[in-house]
């Protein structure tokens, strides 16, 4: 197991290589999904208040 | 079926959250895989040892820098030419994921140019030329967020992306052209792979775990764009009545 985690002696490179690639793929993963879902809000929101304003002009 | 059936926003956001899921399990379990394979399964080098584990993420990451620079400039193309609504959306939601896996190749080569070269960094034709395609990323994307008109914003970006275009098959003959320490193709080439398939396999499994990544975040984008113009049209008509 020791062995796996020293990369034939260049765990410095190989495994900085993996994290990183993982890392920026998960926070453009995250940072996506809640900017889609917030305007996924905010459009309804806006819809809704629309709605109503519609309402109280008749 | 014509190129606008999917044009109807409301058709493709219906397609959207059906495949999406798909994708992302598909890129899930192809992920597992390539890593397991590639950290654990593949042999090291006889040359450079465990760093040739590097490839395994570096070069995916180099392709889909590529890739979503040619489907940038195609989608680009599409707006322009023949105007259809998605098609800039499709090119704007790209650009992020494009500028990721470009800082990607380059980081990942950069980590394995330090053991193998001796050196973070040259400037020859290969690594500069990816560089170059990094900072025409960011100046698409600032474009998009120079300009407030939405449609002059997005015809701008649209030119940029495709003059930058010339740069893509620069980068992939960079290694044929120039005298490079970057070693030249290994996989798409004339004569077939020059690679073991040992390394081959967690190779192409890394690389398609990459492009269903693409295809899962390009669905989520395309539909957070589409809401945020719905979004911006809707306060234009509340402001001016």
């Amino acid at each position: 197991m020791g062995q796996f985690f020293e990369m034939g002696g260049y765990a410095g490179y190989v495994w900085p290589a993996f994290v990183i690639v993982l890392v920026v793929m998960a926070v453009l993963w995250v940072a996506s999904r809640r900017g889609c879902r917030n305007s996924e809000h905010t459009l309804a929101a806006l819809r809704k208040n629309r709605q109503q304003q519609g309402i109280d002009a008749q | 079926m014509s190129m606008h059936y999917f044009a109807n926003p409301t058709r493709f956001t219906r397609l959207a959250e059906r495949i999406q899921p798909w994708a992302e399990g598909l890129a899930g379990v192809l992920l597992v895989v390539g890593l397991y394979l590639a950290l654990v399964e593949a042999p090291a080098d006889y040359q450079q040892g465990d760093t040739v584990r590097i490839m395994f993420v570096h070069v995916p990451s180099a392709w889909m820098a590529m890739f979503c620079y040619s489907f940038l400039a195609v989608a680009s193309a599409i707006a322009l030419i023949w105007k259809h609504p998605l098609a800039d959306l499709a090119a704007k939601a790209s650009a992020p994921i494009g500028a990721g896996f470009t800082f990607l190749a380059l980081v990942t080569g950069s980590l394995w140019g330090k053991p193998m070269w001796g050196t973070w960094w040259v400037w020859d034709a290969r690594l500069t030329s990816v560089l170059i395609l990094f900072f025409l990323y960011l100046g698409y994307m600032a474009l998009w967020q120079a300009i407030e008109d939405g449609q002059k914003a997005a015809k701008a970006a649209a030119v940029l992306a495709l003059v930058g275009a010339v740069n893509v098959p620069i980068i992939k003959f960079s290694v044929d052209w120039w005298n490079t320490l970057h070693q030249p193709a290994s996989v798409l080439r004339m004569d077939g792979p020059a690679i073991h398939p040992s390394m081959l396999w967690p190779l192409l499994i890394m690389a398609l775990a990459f492009k269903a990544y693409f295809v899962a975040l390009l669905l989520v984008r395309m539909r957070m764009e589409l809401n945020l113009r719905r979004i911006r049209a809707l306060q234009l008509a509340e402001r001016t009545t």
